[in-house]
């Protein structure tokens, strides 16, 4: 197996479960600080954050996934991308390793998962001791607007 | 050379706009030397670039146009309409060419030979063949381009090839070129300058320089546009002028953005901290800053005439196409604005232009008809006013017919007959703003295509802008466009509500109010209706955080700052807890999903680094109408919203006497007034009240005795026929919005009847027995007028006519029955009920006469555009004429007496 077919991805936790992102994906991670919440902002938005002079939207992944909502007190870590020109931030409890993975090891999303999880769940990597869901970052900023429209 | 034909493009295209406008001019005054000679400097020089550039097909064209012309500079002919249209087709067919450049690098291909034949027989037309068949050929043709090889006439080809000395095809250009040459020798001073110019310019375009002395030809034939400036000047700005690519200045304005925040920043650490050493180079930093703001947002500002430039010929075009004379008139076309906004609102004025051509202006015969000059005038103005950017665009033509729209808003289900009925007329025109709304009645070439003026509006309002007009039937329209200088960095006001800080900016904002128990200015009511009075008039006010969060505490008694912003024809106050600083911030456009809150424009970084909400007027003016909580319904586009809340009303609940709430129609009080108990007189038995400069007399609701001797007296004035009242209440309680299905009658005095307000049966005061009882023994009204109160009886089918109705004849002094239709009326007239005058409903009052009951009473029409049934009646009131239609009735009611 050549080493370019593998993809790398940066495993995140959220409420519980572990997720693998694309680190293609991925601008930077970072600690978010000072969220100005947004009023009237669909739920999953948690709300702007100013990332060294740019603002950036936070999106909530648990709020996104139905899990459980953050308590203040919990720590949370960020997944920055760029989508067009507006900057995003999703939020997660911890950001783990990278891990290189083989896209074609990867089995499907279970069909009896819950329908909104399928649409962000690209697929499912059996590791040693877990299941790392590949989840589909941009589909998880992507949906929002179409959730609030 | 990729980039030189980039250049060139750029050039040509600012060279292209500005020969159209100056062409319309030459039209206008064939004689104005220096315009000619600006259009043919700039067509010269296209001309002489393309022939650089080896655009064979282009420099065909433009050589034959600079032909033509050159025929009008030698005066061997005069321009005439047909003339310059074809001059402006070939400027369609340059434009044409320079797209295809602009998109495959190369010139399309295709075939001019059919245009230069014509413009070359034209061109010699005088002195050989007569054109008769080109000259019609063109007219018919409309503004944009097509391929036109129908008719290439051949046979003038043919004639412009014997005419010419030296050949058949080309030929005949090159004799024009030579003649020109001839004219050129013969013409005196100024010209030659102008030509000394010209050949300074050609060198460089040669040198693959033409970037450089691209922007004089330009800014010389935009200033020079009235007067022969003498052409020197412009040569020597030629050094002076630099072209930019726009992107190096955008990026440098983001940078200049981001050195605002950073210098936003250290000045907070700074305020802070004591250390006063920092505080020098911030003091310079601070000054650096604003200085490099300045300067880079000049390198941003363009005229507004540059957004104009084409607007003469779209003027001249649809004056063609349409049969019509308009002028347009330029004033302020040096103002200047960010480019930025500039490009946006290029569109929305072309838009409104065509609609002012298509809609505004009439036919010259209607105009003749109207006693008006024949031509039409368009008035576009731009100027300065305190940060912002006034347009104006005023026509003379024939106004905004409210009744089309109003039949339009119904037809369109925007509006609900009642609603209509109690809207202005300047309500009702605030309709074309209206998503959906056109009324063209026929779809014509300019405009009437389905997107209109609501596009507009939205374009303006996404800039941050505000539309508005003012229209008057037969006089014309002026539409007023307010928009921001710049969209990058604006002046705001922070405040803090709910525990978190907006910015509201300082181009809304009107006025700050400080409100709360110890403040002059206090919130009369609670329960999410509040309302202040505001030098008089009572501004509907509401909570900013509770707007933005209805689950979030609602203050008892709030307090703090009430912060009036403008939105076009509405005004709301929202109620925050703090006022903070006023800053200029740097405006972040928010992401998608985030634009659909409709509340909030962007956001801000402040300078302790934190991110604040950008409140947007427009988006929380509108809201808060649907909420009732404005100036009722005074909101063009919150209709469709409100159509859910189809004849409603406001109402004022009081307390007086009793614990129970009463209520009377918000739109029946003048103002609330809060009058010190000590300073109410009896006056010969009767409660006065010393109220700027008069005697304001009062009645309480809950009778004589309840007046209070100390304290304060909350007191409700109403006018009528120019006179107050005053009805004092025990105390105001709330304003609150109902569909209210009234029951009349009823047996106590000062009571109407009753309804359902929030779930209560309230008592509705009968506001013109209290008004009655103040006034009594009032010299205005005999006292034998009142024991004979004339009967009447009111036939209106609509609900809200009634309402308004009914509390208006009562107050004018007259016994009013109510019935809501024919069939109530048939019952009073079986029950042998008298009355003296009839009045509603034109079509239901001649029904009634129709069916010979009442026949012989005076009648009384109300309504709109029932000319047709005039006979029998006294007089056909509109709804809306208060005072005539208690004048008609006072007569119709003597004269029944």
């Amino acid at each position: 197996m050549a080493a370019n077919d593998l993809i790398e991805y940066v495993t995140v936790r959220i409420g519980g479960q572990s997720f693998g992102v694309a680190v293609s994906d991925i601008r930077e991670v970072f600690s978010p600080v000072a969220i100005t919440p947004v009023p009237r902002a669909p739920v999953d938005i948690a709300g702007l954050l100013n990332l060294r002079g740019r603002i950036v939207s936070m999106v909530d992944a648990r709020t996104r996934l139905g899990l459980p909502a953050r308590s203040d007190d919990e720590p949370a870590m960020a997944l920055g991308l760029e989508e067009g020109a507006d900057l995003y931030g999703v939020l997660v409890d911890a950001v783990g390793e990278v891990l290189r993975l083989d896209p074609a090891a990867a089995e499907a999303a279970p069909g009896h998962l819950d329908p909104e999880w399928r649409t962000l769940v690209q697929g499912v990597h059996r590791l040693d001791g877990q299941l790392l869901a590949i989840l589909d970052i941009r589909a998880l900023i992507g949906r929002r607007s179409a959730l609030a429209a | 050379m990729d980039e030189l034909i980039g250049e060139f493009l750029a050039e040509t295209a600012e060279s292209l706009d500005v020969i159209d406008s100056e062409l319309v001019k030459f039209e206008a005054n064939p004689s104005d030397r220096a315009t000619l000679d600006n259009i043919f400097r700039l067509l010269h020089t296209i001309k002489g670039t393309c022939g650089f550039l080896a655009l064979t097909r282009l420099e065909a064209v433009a050589h034959a146009g600079e032909t033509l012309l050159g025929r009008f500079r030698d005066g061997s002919l005069v321009a005439d309409s047909t003339a310059v249209t074809l001059v402006l087709q070939s400027l369609d067919r340059i434009k044409m060419i320079l797209a295809g450049i602009e998109t495959d690098g190369a010139e399309p291909q295709g075939d001019d030979s059919d245009l230069i034949a014509q413009l070359e027989a034209l061109a010699e037309g005088r002195a050989v063949a007569p054109p008769i068949e080109i000259a019609p050929e063109p007219e018919p043709e409309p503004e944009p381009v097509p391929v036109n090889a129908a008719e290439p006439a051949p046979e003038d080809e043919g004639d412009g090839g014997f005419d010419a000395d030296l050949g058949r095809p080309l030929r005949p250009g090159e004799v024009s070129l030579a003649d020109l040459e001839a004219a050129f020798m013969s013409t005196p001073g100024p010209q030659e300058e102008d030509e000394a110019v010209e050949l300074d310019a050609e060198p460089e375009a040669a040198a693959g320089d033409a970037h450089d002395d691209a922007p004089v030809p330009v800014k010389a034939a935009a200033s020079s546009a009235d007067t022969a400036q003498p052409a020197a000047a412009n040569g020597a700005r030629s050094s002076a002028a630099i072209r930019v690519n726009v992107d190096v200045l955008e990026g440098l304005m983001t940078t200049v953005s981001e050195l605002v925040l950073a210098r936003n920043q250290m000045q907070q650490l700074v305020h802070n901290t004591e250390d006063s050493v920092l505080k020098g180079p911030l003091q310079r930093l601070t000054s650096v800053t604003a200085e490099l703001q300045d300067g880079v947002m000049k390198t941003r500002m363009q005229p507004v005439g540059d957004a104009w430039r084409k607007l003469p010929r779209i003027v001249r075009d649809a004056c063609q196409d349409l049969g019509k004379k308009i002028r347009l008139i330029q004033d302020g076309e040096d103002t200047e604005l960010d480019r930025q906004v500039l490009e946006l609102i290029k569109d929305p004025l072309t838009h409104m232009i065509r609609n002012s051509c298509d809609h505004g202006i009439e036919r010259p015969e209607v105009r003749a008809a109207a006693g008006k000059n024949e031509t039409g005038t368009i008035r576009l103005s731009a100027y300065h006013e305190g940060g912002a950017i006034i347009l104006k665009l005023t026509d003379d033509g024939a106004g905004l017919d409210a009744g089309r729209i109003r039949e339009k808003a119904l037809e369109k289900g925007l509006a609900t007959p009642e609603e209509l009925a109690g809207m202005s007329e300047a309500q009702i025109q605030r309709f074309i703003f209206a998503p959906g709304f056109s009324t063209a009645a026929a779809v014509t070439s300019l405009s009437g295509r389905g997107v209109g003026m609501d596009v507009v509006r939205t374009n303006i309002e996404q800039i941050g802008g505000a539309i508005d007009l003012s229209s008057a039937p037969g006089a014309g329209t002026t539409f007023t466009i307010k928009i921001p200088l710049t969209l990058a960095i604006i002046s705001a006001l922070i405040v803090d509500a709910g525990g978190a800080r907006f910015a509201a900016p300082q181009l809304s904002v009107r006025e700050l109010v400080r409100v709360g128990p110890d403040a002059p200015v206090k919130i009369e009511t609670i329960n999410g209706a509040h309302l202040i009075r505001l030098r008089d008039r009572l501004l509907p006010v509401a909570s900013l955080a509770n707007s933005l969060n209805p689950n979030a505490p609602a203050a008892e008694t709030p307090e703090g700052f009430v912060v009036v912003l403008e939105a076009p024809g509405r005004r709301i106050g929202l109620i925050v807890d703090d006022v903070i600083d006023t800053v200029e911030i740097v405006v972040k456009p928010l992401s998608a999903q985030l634009r659909q809150t409709g509340v909030f424009s962007g956001a801000t970084i402040l300078g302790d680094g934190s991110v604040i909400m950008i409140l947007d007027p427009n988006g929380l003016a509108q809201e808060c109408a649907v909420e009732g909580e404005t100036e009722a319904l005074d909101n063009q586009a919150a209709s469709a919203a409100s159509a859910l809340a189809a004849s409603r009303q406001r109402l004022l609940l009081v307390r007086a006497g009793g614990t129970e709430p009463k209520a009377v129609p918000v739109s029946l009080i003048t103002r609330l007034e809060d009058i010190d108990a000590s300073t109410i007189e009896i006056v010969d038995g009767r409660h006065v009240v010393q109220y700027r400069d008069r005697l304001l007399p009062l009645s309480h609701a809950a009778g004589p005795g309840a007046f209070r001797t100390e304290g304060r007296q909350a007191v409700r004035v109403f006018a009528e026929d120019g006179r107050s009242a005053g009805v004092a209440v025990d105390a105001i309680l709330d304003v609150v919005e109902e569909s209210l299905d009234l029951e009349l009658g009823s047996d106590r005095p000062g009571v109407i009847g009753s309804a359902i307000v929030q779930g209560k049966a309230t008592e509705m005061l009968d506001i013109a027995w209290f008004m009655e009882r103040a006034w009594d023994g009032a010299p205005q009204r005999s006292a034998a007028r009142r024991t004979s109160r004339p009967a009447v009886l009111l036939v209106e089918a609509d609900a809200f006519s009634r309402r308004m109705l009914a509390p208006l004849l009562a107050a004018a002094g007259y016994d009013v029955t109510v019935a809501s239709g024919l069939h109530e009326a048939r019952d009073a007239a079986q029950m042998g009920a008298h009355y003296d005058v009839l009045v509603g409903d034109p079509g239901a009052l001649d029904r009634l006469t129709g069916e010979g009951l009442f026949a012989d009473i005076p009648r009384l029409g109300i309504g709109e555009g029932h000319s047709g049934i005039l006979e029998g009646f006294v007089a056909i009131m509109r709804p809306g004429d208060r005072g005539g239609l208690i004048a008609a009735l006072d007569q119709a009611a003597r004269a029944a007496a």
